[in-house]
């Protein structure tokens, strides 16, 4: 062990002499470890920025008849608010702690196209900088994240924000893409010897299966933009309803790629947890091969759900049924999801460091999220409560629940081995219950509210409908909720500086990013790892009792 | 919270083998795993996510089939031209499987000569296509804007013929890479990659040639 200690510091020191300055080292890279940060800096700065507007939202209806914004900006902000989370935070932070981790884990030294990756990612930025140019260019776009047809065609919205947003959308779309090939082409062809695929740390596996739902949701969504420009630029008529153009067919082409989407969003989050949990239980992951299943028919399921977001617009009885039916299938491999992760925790020894806080947090509030979606399948129930706050808040609580309080269990748990310094854990518990308890009270009430009738989108409503005090509660919680992103932002940058030296596996955890450095070395491994089991670091320091004995 | 799982018995991270005198285990052999390259499964995802982007287009065109109250209609669209483009297309297909063929056998000249020849197929097909759609425009008066028909068959044609487009620019380029003896043996792999994106291409078309030209009149 310590012969090839000492023989990675010479490497080091051969390596480390800085010729390049540091911004030149950033823009130009092609390492998959500075790509994945570059992403992860990104969505930071724009979930930064999606924020500001929610809240400026939820200012706007603390009261009725306020007239904070006008309503015209309103829709700006929920339209921005929107494609922002979903786009330039969402997706770009998940794809960025793959593209951070996914090569570690799977014992390579880079992703398969290191420059296709690079690509990826300026064309996400790209992208997200296209859609917020539009702000300078007269104007948010107005017409919600999903864009109903005809509202995005010229006689509706005339300026150029839907242009922008379009090509924004399309641009960063074609990045993302580019990521999910890459994501593929990496884990299915390089593997370091002996991790076979039944052998892969789970969360690969679900970057696997969602960049399998990239390639077949993305392209839809890319050429279903295409129409819209082709739309209003070229004078097509696909959404163009006065001339035979259909409406109906852009909600079923969005949602083909809108609900996959919804998958994309939470499978990598599942695949984190399903990490986390296991470490910080002192267990290996119950049901592996349920597990991995499990992920497949979620991936497979998803591309059939789509219309569940359409039953009001007026299908037949038979589609309803079937996209009801399908829709509660889901829960069926989710359920075997969460039970696996209790029983993985059952009889564990539970170490409540901050990425076990917000994975517990994750496993309580993803629960209730996926409990408002099984009322939201059935179809009588959504003719009632659809477009009302009552799906607002479903949504945030999925999102927010799910895929946040994941992604900050993540983060929490490989920024030592991103930066070699451990996170604040004061910091950390603080952001965890400001956040926990902000959110709860934010979009528990929209429930209420939603089920009262007051629907969504609206920028201001009459007093006396019973709705002040939900709303208000919401905005209080918007309010707790705002620190706990500036202590989390906070404790990011300097944790860099200040924190504790984390050393190389500072939780003991037993995938292979935890064998070297932190942070890594340019090159990850000098010597590729061999693999014999899924916790090969278990093996390596238990030779006298390793896993593969097990499996 | 003591109940630990087998694996629990001890926590001991050295790597020293225990004192007795067992020998430690020694682990099953690694099998060499057999299957694609990382870019031939770059390739064949892009392909997938082609397969996707094509079924959009192909769906959107079925959607609107008939539903024009104005304007002209498929039954404009001249088959024995498209016949003689598809079956160049088709012999394109042929040709640059010889192509890669030879090169697997180390003929150099006879991929030089399969690949030409697959280029000059390609240009005929999109001149057969700017013949039609120049025939569409001017005699017709078929624009993208005239109408759902216009709209839904200039995009979807349009976009195969892009990709026939760049097909031929990257064998163009990868032609003129092998007379400037660029060509590395790595990047006959990357040779391999192209002809899979022009049987695709190739295979597009079918759908798109039974769908437009053949059902949807």
């Amino acid at each position: 062990m310590s012969i090839i200690e000492q023989e990675r510091e010479v490497i080091q020191k051969q390596e480390s002499p800085q010729s390049t300055p540091v911004l030149d080292a950033w823009l130009t890279t092609v390492d998959h470890k500075k790509i994945g940060v570059l992403y992860i800096v990104m969505a930071v700065v724009f979930l930064v920025i999606g924020g500001c507007e929610a809240l400026i939202i939820r200012l706007q209806l603390m009261y009725p008849r306020s007239t904070l914004v006008q309503p015209d900006t309103f829709n700006g902000l929920f339209t921005m608010h929107g494609t922002t989370m979903v786009f330039f935070v969402g997706m770009p932070i998940l794809i960025g702690i793959g593209n951070y981790l996914v090569p570690l884990m799977i014992g390579a030294r880079d992703m398969a196209f290191p420059r296709l990756n690079a690509f990826g990612f300026w064309a996400t930025l790209f992208g997200g900088l296209l859609v917020y140019f539009s702000f300078v260019a007269g104007g948010a776009p107005t017409i919600g994240w999903f864009a109903y047809a005809p509202l995005t065609e010229r006689t509706f919205s005339r300026g150029s924000a839907t242009d922008f947003w379009a090509l924004g959308l399309l641009v960063s779309g074609v990045g993302t893409l580019t990521a999910g090939i890459n994501f593929i082409a990496s884990i299915l062809g390089m593997r370091s010897p002996g991790m076979t695929l039944r052998k892969i740390p789970f969360f690969a596996w679900t970057m696997l299966w969602t960049s399998v739902l990239l390639l077949f949701a993305m392209p839809p969504l890319t050429a279903s933009l295409v129409m819209v420009l082709l739309d209003r630029n070229l004078g097509t008529h696909f959404f163009d309803v006065q001339n035979g153009g259909s409406a109906v067919l852009w909600q079923h082409l969005f949602w083909f790629f809108g609900h996959p989407e919804v998958y994309i969003l939470i499978l990598p989050v599942f695949g984190m947890i399903s990490e986390i949990i296991p470490v910080f239980s002192r267990k290996v992951l119950f049901g592996y091969e349920f597990m991995a299943a499990a992920t497949a028919a979620i991936a497979f399921i998803s591309m059939g759900v789509w219309a569940h977001h359409m039953f009001t617009i007026g299908m037949s009885r038979v589609l309803d049924l079937y996209f009801a039916v399908a829709s509660l299938l889901v829960s069926i491999p989710t359920g075997i999801k969460l039970f696996n992760w209790l029983a993985t925790m059952y009889g564990g020894r539970i170490y409540l460091a901050s990425p076990m806080l917000f994975a517990i947090g994750f496993l309580s509030m993803f629960v209730i999220g996926g409990l408002t979606g099984i009322m939201l399948a059935i179809v009588p129930f959504d003719f009632q409560l659809t477009d009302s706050y009552f799906v607002v808040g479903h949504f945030h609580w999925v999102l927010i629940g799910g895929t946040l309080f994941g992604t900050f269990a993540g983060i929490h748990y490989w920024y030592p081995k991103v930066t070699g310094r451990m996170l604040s854990e004061r910091i950390a518990a603080w952001q965890f219950w400001l956040l926990y308890i902000g959110f709860i009270l934010t979009f528990g009430p929209m429930h209420v509210a939603g089920m009262l009738g007051m629907p969504r989108r609206i920028y201001t409503y009459e007093p006396g409908m019973g709705w002040e005090l939900w709303n208000q509660l919401s905005t209080v919680g918007a309010i707790i909720q705002a620190p706990s992103f500036v202590l989390f932002v906070y404790n990011l940058i300097a944790s860099a500086w200040w924190g504790k030296p984390a050393g190389d596996n500072p939780w003991n955890a037993w995938t292979l990013e935890w064998a070297t450095t932190s942070p890594p070395p340019v090159y990850n491994f000098e010597t590729l790892p061999i693999v014999h089991s899924r916790r090969p670091l278990w093996d390596l320091a238990h030779p006298d009792d390793p896993d593969w004995k097990y499996e | 919270m003591s109940k630990g799982g087998q694996n629990m018995t001890y926590v001991n991270y050295s790597a020293q083998p225990l004192d007795d005198e067992r020998p430690l285990p020694l682990p099953p052999p690694i099998i060499p795993e057999v299957g694609f390259s990382p870019a031939q499964w770059g390739m064949l995802s892009f392909l997938v996510s082609e397969v996707a982007f094509f079924s959009t287009l192909i769906v959107v065109y079925l959607s609107f089939l008939g539903a024009d109250r104005s304007g002209p209609t498929p039954s404009i669209l001249s088959v024995p031209l498209v016949i003689g483009t598809t079956l160049c297309l088709l012999a394109s297909s042929a040709t640059v499987h010889l192509a890669t063929k030879s090169q697997n056998l180390g003929k150099g000249e006879d991929f030089l000569k399969w690949w030409s020849a697959t280029i000059v197929l390609g240009i005929i097909f999109l001149a057969g296509t700017a013949y039609e759609w120049r025939e569409l425009i001017v005699v017709h008066h078929l624009t993208i804007s005239r109408n759902l028909f216009g709209s839904t068959y200039y995009t979807l044609v349009g976009f195969h013929a892009l990709h026939v487009s760049v097909g031929v620019i990257v064998m163009l380029t990868v032609l003129g890479m092998t007379l400037s003896q660029l060509l590395t043996s790595a990047s006959k792999a990357a040779v391999e990659l192209v002809s899979w994106y022009w049987h695709f291409v190739d295979c597009v078309w079918l759908v798109v040639f039974a769908v437009v030209y053949v059902a949807g009149r």
